[in-house]
């Protein structure tokens, strides 16, 4: 699990000026943890690295950066390191350096996905069910998926293990977890120390635009995930199983969820199209856009699939859909979505380290 | 280009604040900052803070600061050398910048960790000061403000008691404008070491600038030629002991060092000059910059041992680090044997140190030494041993030019109808020596705010 020393480097010395400095420290959570060390282990930057979100205010407000000889550029290192640690944590780690920064590995995975339904669609043996199921049976269904889901929780599992005992964050408490989740839930931090926002993609203008788009994609996210469970639920445990009419769980939430998730992921590239890329880590903007393009497009695929469900296409649109579903999930441990899963761990480990202070 | 109503000369704290002010009062404004656009906003862009009177708590600051107060801390810094109506008027306006600098984009924190002392009197500004001149060119922009950058004024045409023409620089052409309204806010000369060594001798040439390379003092020595009226002599400024490796501009916050009181600091014939433990650092460590200063070859250098290193605050360069003194001295370019007597000397001064304590005045101090150490006197003795080189670092010279109660300049004994002057560039006319931390960028949002009004005053008018 060695991470790249260059990377730790040039952070280390950066960070090292900011703690000389301190004129950040009520931007966002990473100044006070990094304040309150002197020297910085691998483990602390690491760690620092996934406080951060990369709103670019330090950059913006810093009197060190380029072209001054002290070239700070805190957003970009911070990022660097982070990007290192979920390539070096991943498991399988090779795949973690295959997908995180290569948007075109992550569309062949996406259409070998959609490639992979068609099949199973032509080949697998309906018996004869409902709507979906007359193209594809519950059991396929089944069969494709759990492992597909459970394969991404169980890499994920391993990796933040691997983070943890990294960052050397001591023993883990549920009662900071529950803190990490609250902040995450309103993205305290994306506000800003000052609640003004980010400063994205308009130099140092602070807005919420990118708030705002990460929260959409976020619930969006959680609101789809929620319909699938919902359907799950009531096909194993009421014995209701799929079609459903719009005013149904599964559809109420799926529809809301994927049109969310729709305008959140094609606002996020927006913005990340303007934003100045210098700040963000290294050669890594290939595979978020095509990440953030993952997504959007599952979400957007659902609600094709939603809507022409009744005609001749929608074998096609079904294969589709499922294809970059299954993309997804797979890959998951390796692209950027693995970052709320650390971000998760490093407001946890966080929130332990403030807990340690005061007590 | 057509003559904008008011231009203002600088681009930092002062020029904004009298920007937005002349501006919001429906004048044409021009802001010429010979800086480019990355480096704009001068000394503002290193600054943290400002001092600010309050009655009970106000923004990020904590119960009460008076204005009797504030004024006993200046006149206690500057030995009484103050103008004390400029003063008050500076303090008591003071008050109501902080809500003015929010509404028009500033953000506070708290007191920044290891700063606990200034909770009370300073307001941190979030990001710093180039947060600070950010959110201001973003409101001033938004107002309508013109800003041209790489802009080096050169010249004011003075016509008996007016400003009749400036003529500037940019881009190795020289343009001219003919202002109704001028604000100068182009801060101290401090970058012009030619100057600094006229008027401190050649000694000057070894001195670091702690902040921008602009601020020349080149629209200052051409009004002073032409007899505006000046405050303050060119030997005054306001110099601290900072890291020598710092670079000769922009190093900032991050080269000072806090560990001089519990270290020895000896000159480069490894002789001590001076007690290191006077006082708390943050209100001595403005004395050795002029201490450092007088020694041969403007350098000190701080011997610390491995049980104080982590009392002070970690600085941007790692202190070179030795085993024995003898290597400490080798690394550090010191003569070995005078080192190894002056620190042996210093141990044997050293008494009972078991009331040391790293943030109060302990009295532990050395008996029989010349010069003495009066507080944190430990012995030197635990390897390995730290040094870290000090030079001395100018914050902004004093002398300026003399302005009222309205920010107006003079020449005889006559204003000059269209000219004010803010910020750095009159802080002179306040504070005659010694500084007191945050009133610097309380002087430039005060005066600033007068100057712009005053010039649009003047030039809605005519
Ligand atoms: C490292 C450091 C930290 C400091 N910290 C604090 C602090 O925390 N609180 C505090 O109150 N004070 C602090 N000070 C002092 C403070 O910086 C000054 O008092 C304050 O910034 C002065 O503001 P100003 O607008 O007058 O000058 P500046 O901000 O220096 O602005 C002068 C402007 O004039 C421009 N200029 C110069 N010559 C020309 C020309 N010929 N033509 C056109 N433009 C020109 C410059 O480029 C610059 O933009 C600090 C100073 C330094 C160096
Ligand atoms: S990013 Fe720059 S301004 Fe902010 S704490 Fe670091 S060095 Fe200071
Ligand atoms: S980019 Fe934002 S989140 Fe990251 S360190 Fe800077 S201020 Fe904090």
């Amino acid at each position: 699990m060695q991470m790249q020393t260059d990377l730790l480097e040039e952070a280390r010395r950066q960070a090292e000026i900011c703690n000389a400095c301190r004129y950040c420290e009520g931007y966002c959570s990473v100044f006070p943890a990094l304040h309150a060390e002197r020297a910085f282990s691998d483990g602390n930057l690491t760690q620092l690295a996934n406080l951060c979100h990369n709103c670019r205010g330090c950059s913006y407000a810093c009197q060190y950066t380029a072209p001054h000889e002290f070239n700070l550029n805190l957003p970009q290192a911070l990022a660097n390191v982070r990007q290192d640690s979920w390539e070096s944590f991943a498991f399988p780690r090779a795949a973690g350096q295959a997908f995180q920064k290569h948007g075109v590995r992550i569309a062949v995975a996406t259409v070998i996905g959609f490639a992979l339904l068609f099949w199973a669609i032509h080949a697998l043996p309906t018996a004869g069910g409902d709507g979906f199921y007359a193209a594809l049976s519950h059991n396929a269904m089944v069969a494709i998926f759990l492992p597909a889901f459970l394969f991404p929780l169980v890499s994920i599992a391993i990796s933040l293990r691997r983070y943890w005992r990294h960052i050397d964050a001591g023993p883990f408490r549920p009662a900071h977890l529950v803190a990490a989740f609250g902040q995450a839930a309103n993205m305290r931090n994306l506000k800003g120390g000052h609640g003004d926002g980010c400063n994205f993609e308009d130099e140092d203008r602070f807005s919420h635009a990118r708030r705002r788009a990460h929260q959409a994609v976020m619930y969006g996210f959680l609101l789809c995930f929620a319909s699938t469970s919902a359907g799950t639920i009531l096909h194993y445990v009421f014995d209701m199983p799929a079609p459903y009419g719009f005013w149904s769980l599964p559809k109420l939430l799926g529809v809301s969820g994927g049109l969310l998730l729709v305008v959140g992921c094609a606002e996020m590239i927006r913005l990340k199209l303007r934003a100045d890329p210098e700040l963000g880590a290294t050669g890594a903007f290939g595979g978020e856009v095509a990440f953030v393009g993952l997504l959007g497009f599952v979400g957007l695929s659902g609600l094709v699939l939603y809507a022409l469900g009744q005609t001749a296409m929608m074998p096609a649109l079904l294969a589709i859909h499922l294809g970059a579903v299954l993309a997804f999930f797979l890959l998951t441990p390796f692209t950027k979505m693995a970052h709320g899963f650390y971000r998760l761990a490093a407001l946890t480990a966080e929130a332990g380290r403030k807990a340690r202070v005061a007590g | 280009m057509t003559s904008p109503d008011i231009a203002i000369i600088g681009g930092g704290n002062a020029a904004l604040c009298a920007a937005i002010t002349a501006a919001e009062a429906g004048a044409r404004v021009l802001i010429l900052e010979t800086a480019p656009k990355p480096y704009r906003g001068g000394n503002s862009r290193h600054t943290r803070n400002f001092r600010c009177m309050h009655h009970g708590p106000l923004g990020p600051l904590v119960d009460s600061y008076t204005e009797d107060e504030y004024l006993a801390d200046l006149m206690k810094v500057t030995g009484g050398k103050t103008d004390e109506t400029l003063a008050r008027l500076a303090i008591r306006t003071s008050e109501e910048c902080l809500p003015w600098m929010e509404a028009h984009g500033v953000r506070f924190q708290p007191s920044l960790s290891g700063t606990l002392s200034l909770a009370r009197t300073n307001a941190f500004f979030l990001g710093g000061g180039k947060s600070l001149v950010n959110a201001y060119y973003r409101t001033a922009e938004a107002l309508g403000v013109a800003v041209e950058y790489e802009a080096a004024v050169t010249h004011l045409e003075l016509d008996g008691d007016r400003v009749v023409r400036i003529d500037y620089t940019q881009h190795g052409e020289t343009q001219s404008i003919t202002p109704k309204s001028v604000v100068v806010a182009s801060g101290g000369f401090q970058a012009d070491t030619d100057w600094l060594a006229r008027a401190w001798g050649p000694a000057a040439k070894n001195f670091l600038i702690r902040g921008t390379p602009y601020n020349r003092g080149v629209v200052l020595a051409d009004l002073l030629d032409q007899g505006v009226e000046q405050v303050g002599d060119p030997t005054q400024c306001h110099a601290v002991a900072i890291d020598g490796r710092a670079p000769k501009f922009d190093g900032g916050i991050v080269t000072r060092l806090d560990c001089v009181p519990f270290s020895i600091v000896v000159n480069k014939d490894a002789q001590r000059f001076y007690d290191e433990g006077e006082d708390v650092w943050p209100k001595r460590y403005a004395i050795w910059g002029r201490l450092v200063a007088a020694q041969p070859d403007q350098v000190g250098y701080v011997i610390i041992d491995a049980k104080s290193l982590e009392l002070f605050m970690p600085s941007v360069f790692p202190p070179i680090k030795a085993d024995t003194l003898e290597e400490l001295a080798a690394r550090m370019g010191l003569p070995a044997d005078a080192l190894i007597e002056t620190v042996t000397r210093f141990n044997a001064a050293c008494g009972d140190t078991s009331g040391f304590h790293p943030t109060e005045l302990d009295g532990v101090a050395t008996t029989g030494l010349e010069p003495p150490k009066t507080n944190w006197a430990r012995p030197i003795t635990q390897s390995p041993f730290y040094g870290y080189s000090l030079r001395t670092g100018v914050t902004f010279t004093y002398l300026g030019l003399k302005v009222d109660e309205s920010a107006q300049c003079a020449i005889g004994n006559r204003l000059i109808t269209n000219l004010w002057a803010a910020g750095e560039t009159m802080a002179g006319s306040i504070l005659g020596q010694g500084y007191l931390a945050g009133f610097g960028m309380t002087i430039g949002t005060v005066f600033g705010r007068i100057a712009g009004k005053e010039a649009a005053a003047h030039a809605n008018a005519n």
